[in-house]
């Protein structure tokens, strides 16, 4: 099968007055699993029902192989898509809805027997060929939609929420799944999802979207290690935010007035350096960093010299399991702070004054 | 699984732990048997009775022998092929009035759609047999339609001849039930299911028939076999058009003018439950493990599409058409209320109020009897409603779901059927402390229609209490109110929506009831407005009252619908949940 790449170049579209894409720009690199991520409402489904073609865009160019698509309808397109709900018709059964795509293409019926037996052979359904779709469990309906779609060997794979109808077990089963059946074909494959967990453990790259603007492309790691605004940095994980500001810029350091700790230096060895230089004097930051970041001690500070010191008390604890997340109360703001968790390990009572210590290699700086 | 949205509507009732027989408490007991009596003794046994009496012979041994009798006379075998073919036929044409109109309001954006909407109910707010005699004016062989065709072309259309009239009658008035059935099939197919057609290479015609038609198809059937069984029951179109060589009019003339002791009659109405309850099996087989309704939660429609000028008035056009046959025989009931003299002229001759004034000098008793007759109807179906609703929706009485099938099961029974069962079960049976026959006072005819009209306020009592969740009820006993208490300052209050709409379906379809009407009104006197709409179409001086009244029923009628619609707005409104915040 040949791999193709998705272009969205400039796309812009519109519902009367409201703007539901403004100027999407996107590389999606032939056969990449890609995500496209965010919140109810930031465009990631209607850009996806653009790429389908059921959403027309009024600017821009959408190439798939290098081809403008734009002004071809959804059914001359070869793009499949699985829909959040299936869709499968309950009027048929499984073995009818997979082989409707070939029955358009007017295969004959021995290949479309094959290709139909491959299919649920594909996706471990061949004994549920005669069931109705309304007689299958929610993972099997999901699998069925797959099928139906990979059946026509369509260029370019759309999967809309695949996983949201499915209970959390299964969820993470399936995603194993999706991503094996994807690795196998080499198709190129989009999928919409708001829920981060899902983009990070599966997606080659993700886009992160928000009001119809992409905030950043990139891999999970980058995404999550590099994130270039709040919205990004919030969206992907959890993150704190410390109001600063920009005091001095030297050679080799920056200086910092972060509200509730204090000066701060910063040496500029870290990633940070690369990005500090746009800053100007006097200029209003974010210091920025994942709660996990944080050391943690009661009595003593840290002997690394090099550690950035904050000094706060417990407001309040959540115990996940794995760890437990305190709420750290540093001037008038409040931070997450992650303590990894293992038997026997107190709980912090709150009130109890805290030293914190954050390597400068974990600090981002973010533009306010 | 859990998530799917079809397995996640099930009704809210079933959610309570499963419990046995002895949790049940004596006033659930009480209550299911009075009900239990209730459909006993005004329904199932006089419906036996007539099963019975069909296949008993003089000296009370089986027989088959009357049906055999029945097959070998002309006229029987006649009358059956007739009804058989008039139903067939006219559910196919209400199918060719309502299936383009259906699939425009769900496919096209434009005005229009609401047209048809309004258009799709005002049919059925007039009983077919009023319309009959005014459609005779308009399109019969000297009548408006032919008249005019006649001096522009030189032809006439036989649109009203013989069975073809019945047909078109009951077409033009039945229609509705296809439409409507259709159109919430069509708009309950989730948007995705189409586009997921296209993005498989589906589309146009295609389209249509291998996704949209299949999953509409439910509807379709549901409607098609509620217009067959109405026509094939049907009595007073028929008899007021004078094709008399069908099966219920022939159960008429026969109880009516041989005697009760006419075995002819019971064959006829055994046939005529046995095919409505075969049409109904059909259509819940067809029907079975389909609900297609695929909406989910959130979901959008098919999607619609925007009309071109061009097209957009040939739509208008064609529904122009539309809505004028169908409304015909109201602007012709009209017209003949006011015409002083209509025949063999396009148009009445010349205009008069005083059959109004006749109206309303000789038949304000009907008018009084109809509205008691039906207000009491009505109320005790909502109390039957409700009662059976919670019995079955809230308890764990055993066979609790009989009630609801019973109870449903009248709607398989033509009204001529259930008013020949009660002339035989209570056959010399007096008023207590009296020596009035019971078959001889209204009371009769006002349990027939409670009989008859109890699926409608049930299903609305039914609708009502599952929207109702639980959860209030169960709040209400945690701060201290016993069953009772609960169920009347809570559960009754918030399904009042329900319960008047369905109190005001009963009332309003009750008003223009004629079929267990006719076979039970013993005097003038007790004649509600259908009876006297009947009587005064029977002559030709007569049609200008009877169209009077018949006005006077339709409005009646259409005041009720609309009072209806209001209700049951206003408490889908007051009791749809808060939209919650998705994801």
């Amino acid at each position: 099968m040949k791999k193709v790449s998705v272009q969205c170049r400039n796309i812009r579209l519109a519902y009367g007055s409201t703007e539901v894409l403004k100027n999407v720009n996107l590389d999606i690199q032939p056969g990449e699993f890609f995500a496209l991520l965010g919140p109810s409402g930031s465009g990631k489904s209607t850009l996806l029902r653009l790429i389908a073609g059921f959403n027309k865009h009024q600017h821009g160019e959408l190439l798939v192989d290098g081809r403008d698509i734009g002004q071809q309808e959804p059914w001359d397109r070869n793009i499949g898509m699985v829909f959040q709900s299936y869709a499968l018709w309950p009027h048929l059964s499984v073995w009818d809805n997979v082989a409707f795509g070939l029955v358009e293409r007017k295969v004959d019926k021995v290949t479309l027997h094959t290709k139909v037996a491959a299919a649920l052979e594909l996706v471990g359904l061949s004994a549920f060929g005669e069931r109705k779709p309304n007689q299958l469990s929610g993972g099997q309906q999901q699998r069925v939609a797959l099928a139906r779609t990979i059946v026509i060997e369509p260029q370019v794979l759309l999967l809309d929420e695949p996983l949201s109808n499915l209970d959390k077990t299964l969820r993470v089963q399936m995603r194993q799944e999706l991503l094996s059946l994807q690795r196998r074909l080499g198709i190129t494959t989009i999928f919409v999802t708001h829920d981060q967990e899902e983009a990070m453990t599966t997606a080659d790259r993700m886009a992160v979207l928000d009001q119809g603007v992409v905030q950043q492309v990139g891999s999970p790691v980058e995404l999550y290690d590099e994130p270039v605004n709040a919205f990004v940095a919030n969206f992907v994980g959890t993150m704190n935010m410390l109001d600063a500001k920009v005091i001095s810029q030297h050679a080799d350091h920056l200086v910092l007035d972060v509200m509730g700790v204090g000066q701060v230096t910063l040496p500029l060895a870290s990633e940070v350096a690369v990005d500090s230089k746009k800053f100007a004097n006097g200029q209003s930051v974010q210091l920025s960093f994942r709660p996990h970041a944080v050391k943690l001690d009661v009595n003593t500070s840290t002997s690394d010299q090099s550690a950035i010191r904050i000094q706060g008390t417990v407001e309040a604890s959540e115990f996940m399991g794995e760890s437990t997340r305190y709420r750290v109360r540093v001037g008038q703001q409040s931070l997450s702070v992650d303590q990894a968790h293992y038997a026997g390990l107190p709980k912090l009572a709150v009130g109890t004054p805290l030293n914190l210590s954050l390597p400068p290699s974990q600090v981002r700086l973010l533009a306010v | 699984m859990a998530m799917n949205g079809q397995v996640a509507m099930q009704p809210q009732g079933t959610a309570r732990p499963q419990t046995g027989w002895a949790d049940v408490r004596p006033g659930v007991w009480l209550a299911g048997g009075l009900v239990l009596v209730f459909l006993l003794l005004f329904f199932v046994l006089p419906v036996a009775r007539v099963f019975i009496t069909a296949f008993l012979d003089g000296d009370n041994s089986f027989t088959l022998g009357h049906f055999s009798a029945f097959f070998s006379q002309d006229l029987m075998r006649e009358s059956f092929m007739n009804s058989l073919y008039v139903a067939v036929m006219s559910a196919i044409f209400a199918a060719l009035i309502a299936v383009p109109l259906a699939y425009f309001t769900v496919r096209f954006d434009f005005r229009g759609a609401l047209l048809i909407q309004t258009l799709g109910v005002l049919p059925l707010i007039m009983p077919p047999f009023v319309g009959a005699v005014a459609l005779q004016l308009i399109f019969g062989r000297s009548g408006t339609l032919n008249l005019l065709l006649n001096d522009a072309f030189g032809f006439t259309l036989p649109i009203m001849e013989g069975l073809n009239g019945v047909i078109f009658v009951e077409a033009i008035h039945y229609f509705p039930f296809i439409l409507m059935n259709l159109t919430v099939a069509l708009r309950n197919i989730d948007g995705a299911m189409e586009e997921a057609a296209m993005n498989l290479g589906c589309k146009g015609w295609r389209l249509f028939w291998r996704v949209i038609f299949p999953l509409g198809l439910p509807g379709f059937v549901a409607g098609a076999s509620l217009v067959f069984v109405k026509v094939f029951d049907d009595l007073g179109t028929p008899l007021v058009m004078g094709q008399t060589n069908m099966l219920a009019p022939q159960a008429y003339l026969r109880i009516t003018q041989v005697g009760l002791e006419d075995p002819m009659g019971y064959v006829i109405s055994v046939l005529m439950i046995v095919f409505s309850i075969g049409a109904m099996v059909i259509s819940a087989r067809t029907l079975k493990g389909r609900d297609f309704s695929t909406l989910q939660k959130g979901g959008a429609s098919i999607q619609r599409r925007q009309l071109s000028p061009v097209e957009s008035a040939l739509a208008y056009l064609w529904i122009g058409v539309i809505l004028l046959i169908t409304l015909s025989p109201h602007l012709g009931v009209l017209l003949l209320s006011f015409a002083k003299v209509w025949s063999f002229s396009p148009l009445p001759d010349a205009y008069t109020l005083e059959h109004y004034a006749t109206v309303f000098q000789d038949a304000s008793g009907m008018i009084q009897n109809t509205l008691i007759y039906c207000g009491l109807a009505a109320g005790l179906d909502v109390l039957l409603g409700v009662t059976i609703a919670y019995l079955i929706l809230r308890t764990q009485l055993p066979a609790r779901q009989w009630l609801d099938w019973i109870a449903t099961a009248s709607l398989a029974v033509p009204g001529i059927v259930l008013a020949i069962g009660f002339l035989r079960m209570f056959k010399g049976v007096t008023v207590p402390g009296t020596d009035v026959l019971l078959t001889g006072t209204w009371v009769a005819i006002m349990l027939a229609y409670a009989v008859r009209r109890l699926p409608y306020a049930l299903r609305s009592c039914m609708a009502a209490l599952q929207q109702v969740h639980i959860s209030l009820e169960e709040a209400a006993e945690s701060v201290g109110a016993n069953k009772m208490r609960s169920i009347r300052r809570v559960l009754v209050p918030l399904m009042t929506g329900g319960i008047l709409a369905g109190f005001v379906t009963s009332f309003i379809t009750a008003a223009v009831e004629l079929s267990a009407t006719i076979m039970l009104v013993s005097a003038d006197s007790q004649a509600p407005m259908s009876y006297g709409i009947y009587l005064y179409m029977q002559s030709v001086a007569g049609r200008g009252p009877g169209a009077a009244l018949g006005v006077l029923a339709i409005l009646v009628v259409a005041i009720g619908t609309y009072l209806s619609h209001r209700v049951v707005e206003r408490a889908a409104s007051r009791l749809a949940p808060r939209k919650e915040h998705s994801s």
